[in-house]
């Protein structure tokens, strides 16, 4: 019964995300258009959302695998690996999408922008992460609990030291600052929708994660 | 803080790895003064015993009492109580006998370390190989300096991992009679091994570990070769 | 506290004994180190000129390849004897252990080091004398923020599998801050006019980085080191 309700809970959730992205393209279309680089502007509806769940998925991934250290619960693994992957595959977003923005606005696919910059070092590690726990051997769990802690915390470090290394040679910044009014709205509608296929993603394969570990032990009460 | 104990509790121990289970479910008793023996084929779980027991490893489910403490409760001092001498030794080849010696003792928080370790040197036959580099001895010298090392802080129970490979006939004889020796001083021995013929009569107990579990071996009934060969016939009948 | 530092004192003493009878480690990082300058040399220096701020980022380098050498080195030569199996059964305090090796690597770097900087200026007309004390303060913070992630890596892959390749695939994008404030701080040492704010900014970065960095692995060497 319990496990039912959770699934249903999980199916809303799905169809909910899955409605709010069929509406979203509507909603971004329907903004202004933005008066010096035009339609492609409207990259970054989905490119800062992506950025935002490349962060909010480093910490996660972090902080699970910090209790995973420390307290010894394969629950905050599970949490972590999924974290850990999906951290890759918002950054995989993030770095295809800054380059063809970047390409439009400046002639240039790369320009070392100092948020680009940041992120692209967080997905590495990341992407660290997982091959520490795929070549690893046994036991990589704990090793690569250490990559995304020390990850993590790296993550200050990275943007003051990326931040100072750029301002030395200035260039215009990616981000406009201040949002146009009309602009607001489709930007916060994308965030939600993003966050809700974040949180979707991560329930659904930390669950696979749990599902495997039990199917592990089954094999192993076999042995009894 | 000096802790110490009498009894060493195996209670319910297993260790997996994924979906590999190395023990299972294995209980054991040893008392201070007895010699255990712990045989089984390559693979059968030894190993992981052993390291379990040392602390560097723990197990799954189960726990192990060294006399009424865990080894989590009783934490680092329990280790000053712990011997033990690995396959690989445990030795620097760039250092000489002594200053291995010396290391191992001031890391182990022997009090006073020369003593400790000339006395050590003589014990392994070896004073006046003392400022030698290691890497110039013999297996057999190794084995005698390794065993003096893991017994500088006079350990209360002490875990062997196949100690008489690479020996000679005369090496193997004086290990069995330290081994006999420590024993008589009141110290839990637990020796995993192949050398049959070199651990006959050495064992106040055996154990075998099959796949993981643990059983008893009667310790009458002819040589340990013909109990143990027997014992394997049984399981795969 | 007392019976800490002495471990972490007994641990370097060895690993430096160690090293100087054989001196396997010290002669082959350094020689490493000055290859790796030269290849960069030849890959960034034109008509016989560097380019900008080359100097400061082949030192760099040089010290971070070299580093991740050295840290593998290391830990394979405990590894063969499993003697970092020894010092875990002993009664001491584990993070204790951790700070012995941490201070033993990071002298053979310093030594490395003392040769690298004369031969970087030398062969980029650098001028590293400049301001000698700054200089000593970033490469010392840099090392030890390098080192400090280094070391807990390299021990805790001593168990893993494809651990030569997988030490620089976990410890260069931790470092990278370290590189860029090592190299930010030296180019701006190096100037016509060295630009101290900026030296200072970088140094402090640095520092920062150092406490962090090595408080995070004394809390983490435990855990990671015991199954």
């Amino acid at each position: 019964m319990d496990q039912r309700l959770k699934d249903a809970r999980i199916f809303n959730l799905i169809v909910f995300a899955a409605v709010l992205f069929a509406i979203g393209p509507y909603f971004v279309m329907s903004a202004p258009v933005e008066q010096t680089m035009g339609l492609i502007q409207k990259i970054f509806y989905y490119h800062v959302p992506s950025a935002m769940m490349l962060f909010a998925a480093a910490f996660v991934c972090g902080i699970g695998s910090a209790v995973f250290l420390f307290k010894k619960h394969a629950a905050a693994d599970r949490l972590a690996l999924a974290a850990g992957e999906l951290a890759v595959v918002f950054g995989i977003i993030v770095l295809v999408t800054g380059p063809i923005w970047a390409r439009k606005a400046w002639g240039v696919w790369w320009q070392w922008d100092a948020r680009l910059t940041s992120s692209l070092l967080l997905w590495m590690m990341f992407v660290a992460y997982l091959l520490v726990r795929r070549f690893g051997g046994p036991g990589s769990e704990k090793l690569s609990a250490a990559m995304a802690l020390f990850g993590m915390a790296n993550v200050p470090f990275v943007y003051v030291s990326v931040n100072y290394w750029r301002t030395l040679h200035p260039k215009t910044s990616v981000i406009t600052e201040g949002l146009a009014p009309g602009m607001k709205a489709p930007f916060w509608f994308c965030v939600v929708a993003f966050a809700i296929l974040f949180t979707v993603l991560l329930t659904l394969r930390t669950k696979l994660e749990k599902d495997r570990a039990v199917v592990e032990e089954l094999y192993l009460a076999l042995d009894e | 803080m000096r802790l110490d104990f009498e009894r060493l509790v195996v209670e319910d121990v297993s260790r997996q790895y994924g979906r590999r289970r190395a023990l299972n479910r294995v209980n054991l008793t040893c008392q201070a003064g007895e010699i255990v023996g712990l045989l089984g084929h390559n693979g059968a779980g030894k190993s992981t015993l052993l390291a379990i027991l040392s602390t560097l490893l723990a197990p799954s489910s189960g726990r192990v009492l060294y006399g009424d403490a865990s080894a989590y409760e009783a934490g680092a001092a329990l280790r000053s109580r712990l011997g033990m001498l690995g396959h690989d030794l445990f030795l620097y080849p760039e250092l000489t006998a002594r200053e291995n010696l010396t290391f191992f003792a001031k890391l182990y928080g022997c009090t006073d370390v020369p003593t400790a370790v000339g006395l050590a040197l003589e014990r392994a036959f070896l004073d006046d190989r003392g400022d030698d580099l290691v890497s110039g001895f013999s297996r057999g010298m190794r084995q005698r300096l390794a065993l003096e090392r893991a017994l500088l802080h006079e350990p209360r129970l002490l875990l062997l991992d196949e100690p008489f490979t690479g020996l000679d006939d005369a090496s193997g004889q004086a290990l069995v009679t330290r081994l006999r020796g420590l024993r008589d001083s009141g110290r839990i021995v637990l020796i995993a091994t192949h050398d049959l013929d070199l651990a006959e009569g050495l064992f106040d107990r055996t154990a075998i570990l099959r796949n993981g579990r643990l059983g008893v071996l009667d310790e009458t009934g002819g040589t340990l070769r013909d109990r143990y060969r027997d014992a394997m016939q049984q399981a795969s009948a | 506290m007392k019976q800490f530092l002495r471990v972490a004192w007994i641990v370097m003493r060895k690993d430096l004994t160690v090293e100087v009878r054989s001196r396997e480690i010290l002669y082959t990082t350094a020689f490493f180190a000055a290859s790796c300058v030269l290849v960069f040399a030849f890959a960034l220096v034109r008509e016989g000129r560097p380019m900008e701020d080359a100097a400061a980022g082949i030192l760099w380098i040089a010290i971070s390849f070299s580093g991740t050498l050295a840290l593998g080195r290391t830990f394979e030569r405990e590894r063969q004897t499993e003697t970092l199996k020894a010092l875990m059964l002993a009664p001491a305090d584990r993070p204790a252990i951790y700070v012995g090796k941490l201070l033993g690597i990071v002298a053979l770097l310093g030594v490395v080091e003392v040769l690298l900087v004369p031969m970087v200026g030398v062969l980029f007309d650098a001028t590293f004398w400049a301001r000698p004390v700054w200089l000593v303060i970033l490469l010392a913070a840099g090392t030890v923020g390098f080192t400090s992630v280094g070391t807990l890596f390299a021990a805790m892959l001593v168990r893993a599998r494809s651990r030569d390749v997988l030490l620089p695939v976990l410890l260069y994008p931790i470092t990278i801050p370290i590189i860029i404030g090592g190299v930010r701080g030296t180019a701006a040492l190096l100037q016509q006019t060295p630009d101290e704010p900026m030296i200072r900014f970088w140094a402090s970065l640095l520092v920062f980085f150092d406490v962090v960095f090595v408080t995070l692995a004394l809390w983490t060497f435990e855990p990671l080191m015991t199954e």
